[in-house]
């Protein structure tokens, strides 16, 4: 069968499945639509947050962008991962223990205040819906690319499967519609990889095979591809190229944000106790540990074989997937000393960001550029990064199911992470907003027709985003992490061990870590990008790691405040005491 | 000591091993370290890319294995 026909196949089954568990765990209380009854069990929860977690761009892009990090890309490995540790250790257990369904309800009522609690929710949503109109777009693409629909297209049909299983199945149907999500997306990011490292170095684990040696001589793939890229020009592989305090503080910042993430928060309180909630986090973070020790094996194995097949390779001779890909955009070659073979280096092969193809071809069948040449270099080779990914089943030379595979892998992550970040915005506004604040009359059941009626405005609102993406939503994705590990982080972690911390601190820490992040990263990347780089930021560190800082602002600001405000009342003590207790 | 001070030096002393994996070994003594070869890993780069995230979960379910004995000899 043709890898159309059976992509069509994969992603159909895969979508009737994701339906089909929707429809037999839709919710029928508030208690289920928000936290799935509390029954989840932890290695169920543990999956389904990894699924959660790991978005369109986890799935799709962060190989490809560790492939060309090198060293640097350490940063994400590290920084998505360790805030596990915090989440399990400092937040999950405690939030569980508190027993109610959202992450505002935590900070409304241990910080006696309505205010602190709305103030958290515009917080929420605002981090939220940063993340979620990139999932939106990431949708889009990946039906555009492996089914060759309209991104519009894509991104409608991808709203309509997200509406049918977060709005009737609330977080029980999100919970185990992730649960077979994870298993799609793991088994389609395995399968590429781990045939790619029997092919170079006959190891069937690529987390050793990357620092194994190549096949057939004695030479580590590391020091090979580290002196590959040296005599191209590149700078080593293993080395970092950022300041070290730049490393630190993105790493820090990626740590501490996604600990305050309130999706991820969200997913603690399906399961049944505090014991369940730290060793979900555990689960949670075995499951994505798979994906994540797995890219960066793949990012090597992949920049290492770009290079050997590319390289002073005559055009003609280009292996099969690099004319593939260069025929759906992701490619392109200029020849810049009309000598017919490819040379790849540093620098940009061309004017601006994209190639724009002319629509005829060269001399050697190479689609040509109106994009003018840049002869600063000598780069001929243009690579779109998210290729990688995308392009190792025909780089391995696996069967065209593999390709099917990886496509509806694709499509499970970016809508996994939607559907729960979709559940925490709706919960935001029917629970904390109108039942916790506005209208606190209302019945179950009319709170349960809100929550669905806002995820489905949501959802509405979200793929018009994909659909006409701001200029800025890819830049801005990352700096969500800043943000939550500026905002909520701090006033969770003090909430849970201080007794002392009061209502006006927490208020004043949320809003001065939301304005100085967001002022920080829209003044260098957007008022004056132009200054973007180390000589201009404060104590040289970048916009990606500039949440730290925010966060100690927060932190510093609720110490000093807490000492000229009134105590807490006794009832917040009393309710800091009850969730410390076993 | 109370659970709870038990408790917060359990978190303290685990939360030291994660800041030693990751931002101390992956990061700021990276470099000291990298003359330490695993296979074809020099140690640093190891711990930057796959061995940070081995000891997180190690820290986890050791957390999570102590402190539910804790728990268990409080409630008794």
């Amino acid at each position: 069968m043709e890898a159309q026909t059976l992509t069509y196949l994969f992603v159909g089954l895969s979508f009737a499945l994701y339906i089909g568990i929707a429809v037999a765990s839709r919710a029928k209380s508030t208690n289920e639509f928000y936290v799935a009854g509390k029954g989840v069990n932890p290695v169920a929860n543990g999956m389904a947050t990894a699924a959660d977690w790991m978005s369109a761009s986890s799935f799709l892009s962060m190989a490809g962008l560790i492939a060309f990090l090198g060293r640097d890309g350490s940063v994400y490995l590290m920084g998505w991962t360790g805030g596990y540790v915090l989440l399990a250790l400092l937040l999950a257990p405690y939030l569980r223990k508190y027993g109610k369904y959202t992450v505002p309800d935590f900070i409304g009522e241990r910080y006696y205040s309505n205010v602190a609690r709305v103030v958290s929710v515009i917080c929420l949503i605002f981090i939220s819906f940063i993340y979620i109109a990139g999932q939106m777009r990431g949708v889009g693409i990946v039906f555009s690319r492996f089914l060759e629909v309209e991104i519009e297209m894509g991104v409608i049909i991808g709203m309509g499967i997200v509406f049918i299983y977060a709005v009737l199945g609330g977080m029980k149907g999100i919970t185990y519609t992730q649960v077979a999500q994870y298993c799609v997306m793991i088994f389609a990011y395995l399968v590429p990889a781990i045939f790619l490292s029997i092919i170079l170095t006959d190891n069937p684990f690529p987390q050793l095979g990357f620092g194994d040696k190549l096949l057939g001589s004695d030479i580590y793939l590391i020091d090979k591809l580290d002196k590959t890229l040296v005599d191209l020009g590149f700078a080593p592989y293993t080395e970092y190229s950022k300041s070290m305090i730049d490393v630190f503080c993105i790493t820090a910042a990626l740590m501490f944000g996604t600990c305050g993430l309130p999706h991820v928060i969200v997913r603690f309180f399906t399961v049944p106790d505090m014991q369940a909630a730290r060793r979900s986090a555990g689960y949670a973070l075995v499951f994505i540990a798979i994906l994540y020790t797995t890219a960066p094996a793949v990012a090597s194995f992949a920049r290492l074989n770009f290079v050997d097949s590319v390289q002073n390779t005559f055009y003609e001779d280009a292996p099969s997937w690099f004319k593939n890909w260069e025929n759906i955009g992701l490619i392109s070659w200029t020849d810049k000393n009309q000598d017919g073979k490819m040379q790849y280096s540093p620098g940009s092969p061309f004017e601006g960001n994209k190639p724009n193809y002319s629509g005829d071809r060269g001399e050697f069948g190479q689609r040509l550029l109106t994009n003018m040449s840049d002869d600063s270099n000598t780069n001929e080779v243009y690579l779109d990064r998210d290729i990688i990914v995308l392009a190792n089943p025909e780089i391995a030379n696996l069967p065209v199911w593999v390709i099917a595979l990886v496509a509806a892998g694709g499509l499970a992550a970016a809508l996994s992470t939607t559907a729960g970040l979709l559940l925490v915005i709706s919960s935001a506004i029917s629970h904390d907003l109108l039942k916790q604040t506005f209208t606190p009359r209302i019945s179950e059941k009319q709170e349960l027709t809100f929550a669905r009626i806002a995820a489905a405005l949501t959802i509405l609102l979200a793929g018009f985003l994909g659909i006409y993406p701001p200029a800025f939503v890819a830049q801005v994705v990352a700096f969500a992490f800043g943000l939550a590990a500026s905002t909520l982080f701090p006033v969770l972690f003090m909430g849970i061990f201080s007794k002392k911390t009061t209502k006006e601190a927490a208020i004043t820490g949320m809003i001065a870590g939301l304005v100085f992040t967001f002022s920080y990263i829209v003044f260098f990347k957007f008022i004056s990008p132009e200054l973007n780089s180390s000589e201009f930021w404060l104590l040289g560190i970048s916009p990606e790691g500039i949440g730290v800082v925010g966060m100690a602002i927060n932190f510093a600001l609720m110490l000093i405040i807490t000492r000229a405000s009134n105590a807490p009342p006794q009832s917040v003590v009393s309710l800091v005491e009850s969730i410390r207790r076993p | 000591m109370s659970f709870w001070q038990k408790n917060l030096v359990l978190l303290s002393s685990l939360l030291f091993f994660w800041f030693f994996c990751s931002f101390g070994l992956g990061i700021l003594f990276s470099e000291q370290i990298s003359f330490i070869k695993i296979g074809g890993f020099e140690l640093g780069f190891w711990f930057s890319q796959q061995g940070s995230i081995y000891t997180f979960i190690i820290i986890i379910f050791s957390y999570s294995f102590l402190i539910e004995k804790l728990e268990n000899e409080e409630k008794d």
